[in-house]
């Protein structure tokens, strides 16, 4: 194999690896709660089963939708399908699509993904799903400037402007600047709860309409198309966890099998991390998340102004 | 030697007081400490003390004099004192709301007096801009109790005021201290006013003047320049006479010293420009805002307390302008001092017999307690600069400087702050002396009324004559601000 | 990234935390941390060999800050039976926004300033001037007498900072003075909360004007 061939056999592999065990991880999320609680707790692969269940179903559309309904889960799925291929499955490769500047990209996919989401919400007509939409749309503006923010402190950091270059450049220097990780792993991981739909902004099992926010604006889609909403979201989950996972542990063996298995490995820790937090919190009143993103921001702001102040 | 029992004197004085229960001792205690503090700054004027701990503290005259000054309002404020102490009812009744209030225990409150002058002397013996800071902060603590002597909710908000804003100032000058460290980091023990005075070339200037600033704010906050007054008229309105007439006549002095220490650097170190600059600005903008608030002021104490804030910026107008206007800043000063003490303690006066501080209660002091009356009118005169008192002389030296230096806009508008401040005030208190009295002819004590009518009487007699050691003192002190 | 810079982050968070945090306690164990680690910055920020003062001043301000301050605090947050400060003038989130600018104020004015002499670190003088610039702020933005006195409490915290900062040595006697008279300030201002406790049911000094008196 020549060096291209590397390269496009690394890709692809991370690539799938991503594909394959996304729904994985919402599994592992729910058996570390399910130990905490001191329960049995459904199976690792149960999101496995469902999406196979519903994929098998047929679709029920409510006659007041239109098109725009329908298009959503697709466009969702393909964004999120997009974003995994702009990240590395370890620092020791690119990214199957690589280019300048497109950590923008990155953010704008799931921009797209969530304007639609919530332009089905209110498609429907229902008012609950538009006070969801509302909810989402809340959150999602204050949790992009701390997101941009910590994404631009990582590029100043490691003078790139790509994902993949960030990656790379991370674990070449690993914790060159600890103060600086460790603010942007901060801030990753509260962005990450908020835009997931975790405790403390959003409790996925919740079944009050009147305190769901995510959960909500999906209540209508049935079959195949609540499946893709579903695998949407474990991949948007894997995608921001590779982010956490390579900033926060940036290794590097030399070995592009251990590398993955030790991404891999981190991404699942990642998720158990997230059970715990899952598991000792409660959610936040509705009106204290916009303090938490707020103060969320304000660490990626001071990240950035100390990588750019830096020496 | 004299210089420890200087400051150790009052200090004693002041703990001990704070254990004698026997009420006769301890008003003796505080009359006989401010005279032996007067007595031991009196013979400083005779032979020069001779610096102590590694000359950190030592008087030079800029210091001597203003020691002098507090030591002489302090022996009246403690003769005024023991008067209004015994004449102060336990538990009385607040004249615009009704309540009852008690009063600040009087053990605590003679300490307090006497540690506050221990602080005072410790500001103007000072040499070292360390000490100088600790000193400055320790007179704000020592004056707190004082302020709130009167235990109701006014003078608490009043007290709350004085303690928070004027500790931030002063924290702010501490940081300019630090700054003066940084800008004199060639000069070794480089917060000593000698060392920094005769090295001073070495000055970084660029951070002296962000020290310079921030001496400006720090101190300039608790010596009253506008914007930064806002604690002022509250603590003088609410602590009771003889407490606003030190503040007035001797605290802001203190303060006003802190500035003056620093800028005497930028004067030898040639950075004089800007700080001077800055010296008159505040000085008028402290007279205009003055100006404004004495012209609506109800309460008359508060009224006294706003010409405090227009004297404070005299004050700095001439430091500012330089020449003889320092001749003139230092004269003000001490003409300031004796007639703002002299009028707070009329006014503690006016209020013993009226039970109000509201101007347009009080009518017809000549016929009901003439004394106080005479005092009243001639303390109007005196403050406003008319002939002969001393602060005429003063006023217009400042002013005769300004001119014939091409200073025209400040003359004018120098000016035209005076008038405005005079008809304001003469309005108020002519108003309150004249008019039908509203109760019958009374006597007030001689010890309320002696210990103001000399205070009065002093700056009478300096503006028609100035005597040759204090000629010669204040010669000194211009040269040490580079006039001539 | 040496051990100056990343107490100083630590420092600058610190104060977003208390920016951000309503409930007094959490402010009060905040500025308690706080001043402990100031207390430690002039052992690492030295030129000279430590001398016996240094310790002895470290252990004082240490002492202070560490644990004075907080025992006063809280004797005085259980006096007053207030437990959070419920309507600030400038709401929380404005007041992490402000912080941030401050910070960024900060930075930006301490990349233009010339120091004339080795200093700490280059992030030490702009986390100082963020310290004091949160003390003031939270002095002018709370309406809870007991904030504002832990916004003083900041604000000398950020002029400490700053002195260590710059290396600056001030004599012993000059140290010992000043951490007394700001232990006073604290003292005399922990009196006066009772009192105003006491003489109007809170301690909203915004209120103080007012008169609900009672005696």
């Amino acid at each position: 194999m020549n060096d291209f061939g590397t390269f496009l056999f690394r890709a692809h592999a991370g690539f799938l690896a991503a594909l394959i065990l996304a729904p994985l991880i919402p599994g592992v999320i729910n058996r570390t709660k399910a130990v905490f609680a001191g329960r049995q707790g459904p199976p690792l692969l149960q999101l496995y089963y469902d999406l196979f269940k519903l994929l098998r179903k047929g679709t029920v559309y409510s006659r007041t939708t239109s098109w725009v309904f329908r298009a959503a889960p697709v466009v969702t799925l393909s964004a999120c399908i997009g974003v995994l291929m702009l990240i590395p499955c370890t620092g020791a490769s690119p990214a199957l699509i690589s280019f300048q500047g497109d950590i923008i990209l990155f953010a704008y996919f799931f921009g797209i993904a969530r304007f639609f989401t919530v332009s089905a919400a209110l498609d429907t007509g229902s008012s609950f799903e538009g006070m969801g939409a509302s909810r989402e749309v809340l959150y999602a503006a204050l949790a992009e400037p701390a997101f941009l923010l910590s994404l631009s402190a990582l590029a100043c950091l490691n003078s790139k402007i790509s994902l993949s270059g960030i990656f790379i450049a991370s674990t070449e220097h690993p914790f060159a600047n600890i103060a600086v990780i460790a603010l942007v792993a901060v801030t990753l991981v509260i962005v990450l709860l908020t835009e997931n739909c975790r405790v403390p902004a959003d409790d996925p099992n919740t079944h009050l309409e009147l305190t769901m926010i995510h959960e909500v604006m999906v209540l209508d889609y049935s079959g195949p198309d609540f499946a893709y909403i579903l695998y949407a979201s474990a991949l948007k989950l894997w995608a921001f966890a590779s982010i956490v996972v390579a900033v926060a542990l940036p290794l590097r063996t030399g070995s592009f099998i251990t590398d993955s298995l030790i991404f891999i490995f981190g991404i699942l820790a990642g998720a158990v991390v997230v059970g715990i937090i899952e598991s000792t919190m409660a959610r936040f009143r509705l009106d204290k998340i916009p303090k938490l993103l707020i103060a969320a921001a304000a660490l990626s702001a001071t990240a950035l102004l100390l990588t750019l102040t830096r020496g | 030697m004299i210089l420890a029992l200087l400051i150790l004197v009052p200090a004693v004085g002041g703990v001990a007081a704070f254990f004698i229960s026997q009420v006769f001792l301890r008003r003796t205690l505080l009359i006989s400490t401010t005279v032996v503090h007067a007595a031991l700054t009196a013979s400083c004027w005779m032979q020069r003390p001779d610096p102590i701990l590694y000359k950190w503290l030592a008087l030079d005259p800029v210091g001597l004099l203003f020691l002098s000054v507090s030591s002489l309002l302090f022996i009246a404020a403690s003769i005024y004192a023991i008067g209004y102490l015994r004449n102060e009812p336990k538990e009385q009744q607040d004249s615009d709301e009704g309540f009852f209030f008690t009063n600040t225990p009087e053990n605590i409150f003679i300490a307090c007096l006497q540690l506050f002058l221990a602080t005072m002397s410790l500001v103007c013996a000072s040499q070292h801009f360390g000490m100088l800071w600790v000193a400055i902060e320790a007179t704000t603590l020592a004056s707190a109790p004082l302020i709130y002597f009167h235990r109701h909710h006014r003078s608490l908000e009043a007290t709350w005021k004085y303690v928070l804003i004027c500790s931030i100032g002063i924290g702010l000058a501490l940081l300019g201290t630090l700054m003066l460290t940084v800008s004199a980091s060639k000069i070794e023990d480089n917060l000593m006013l000698p060392k920094l005075l005769e090295n001073c070339q070495l000055v970084n200037p660029a951070w002296l003047d962000a020290a310079f600033i921030l001496f400006l704010v720090g101190y300039g906050t608790k010596m009253g320049l506008a914007p930064l007054h806002t604690w002022l008229p509250a603590a003088h309105g609410e602590s009771p006479s003889l407490v606003s007439a030190l503040l007035s006549g001797a605290l802001l002095n203190c303060s006003f010293l802190g500035i003056l220490r620093l800028h005497q650097v930028c004067v030898y170190s040639g950075h004089s420009g800007f700080s001077a600059k800055l010296l008159v600005f505040f000085g008028l903008f402290s007279m205009a805002v003055a100006a404004v608030f004495i012209i609506a002021q109800k309460d008359f104490k508060r009224m006294l307390a706003y010409s405090s804030v227009e004297h404070m910026g005299i004050l700095s107008l001439g430091i500012g302008l330089g020449g003889t206007a320092v001749f003139a800043s230092m004269y003000h000063l001490i003409n300031h001092s004796l007639t703002k003490g002299m009028l707070f303690l009329a006014a503690g006066n006016i209020i013993a017999f009226y039970k109000t501080r509201t101007s347009s209660d009080v009518k017809g002091i000549l016929h009901r307690i003439p004394a106080t009356g005479v005092l009243w009118t001639a303390g109007l005169f005196a403050i406003a600069g008319f002939p002969p008192f001393g602060l005429f002389v003063s006023e217009f030296m400042i002013f005769k400087n300004a001119f014939d230096n091409g200073h025209f806009l400040i003359c004018s508008i120098f000016l035209g702050l005076l008038a405005i401040i005079f008809a304001g005030m003469a309005y108020t208190m002519l108003n309150m002396a004249q008019g039908e009295p509203s109760g019958k002819v009374e006597k007030e004590s001689k010890l309320s009324i002696l210990p103001p009518a000399c205070l009065g009487l002093l700056t009478l007699v300096l503006g028609l004559y100035i005597p040759d050691f204090l000629l010669e003192t204040l010669n000194q002190i211009s040269v040490l601000f580079g006039a001539l | 990234m040496n051990l100056p810079d990343s107490i100083m982050i630590f420092l600058i968070l610190t104060n977003l935390s208390l920016l951000a945090s309503s409930r007094l306690n959490a402010c009060i164990k905040t500025v308690a941390i706080q001043g402990i680690i100031v207390g430690f910055l002039p052992l690492i920020a030295t030129k000279c060999p430590l001398t016996i003062y240094s310790y002895l001043l470290a252990i004082l301000i240490i002492t202070v800050k560490g644990i004075l301050f907080p025992y006063l605090l809280r004797y005085t947050l259980r006096s007053v039976d207030v437990r959070r400060e419920i309507e600030p003038f400038i709401g929380y989130g404005a007041s992490i926004i402000i912080g941030v600018i401050a910070l960024i104020m900060s930075f930006w004015l301490c990349r233009h300033i010339t120091f004339p002499e080795p200093i700490l670190s280059y992030t030490a003088p702009a986390a100082a001037f963020f310290t004091i610039f949160c003390g003031l702020f939270l002095i002018v933005s709370r309406v809870k007498a007991l904030t504002q006195v832990i916004g003083y409490v900041v604000f000398e915290n950020g002029i400490y900072m700053f002195g260590s900062a710059m290396l600056i040595e001030q004599s012993f006697l000059v140290e010992l003075g000043i951490i007394l008279d700001v232990f006073v300030v604290v003292f005399i201002m922990g009196i006066m909360m009772f009192h105003i406790s006491r003489a109007f049911d809170h301690i909203d000094t915004n209120k103080l004007g007012e008169s609900e008196k009672k005696g």
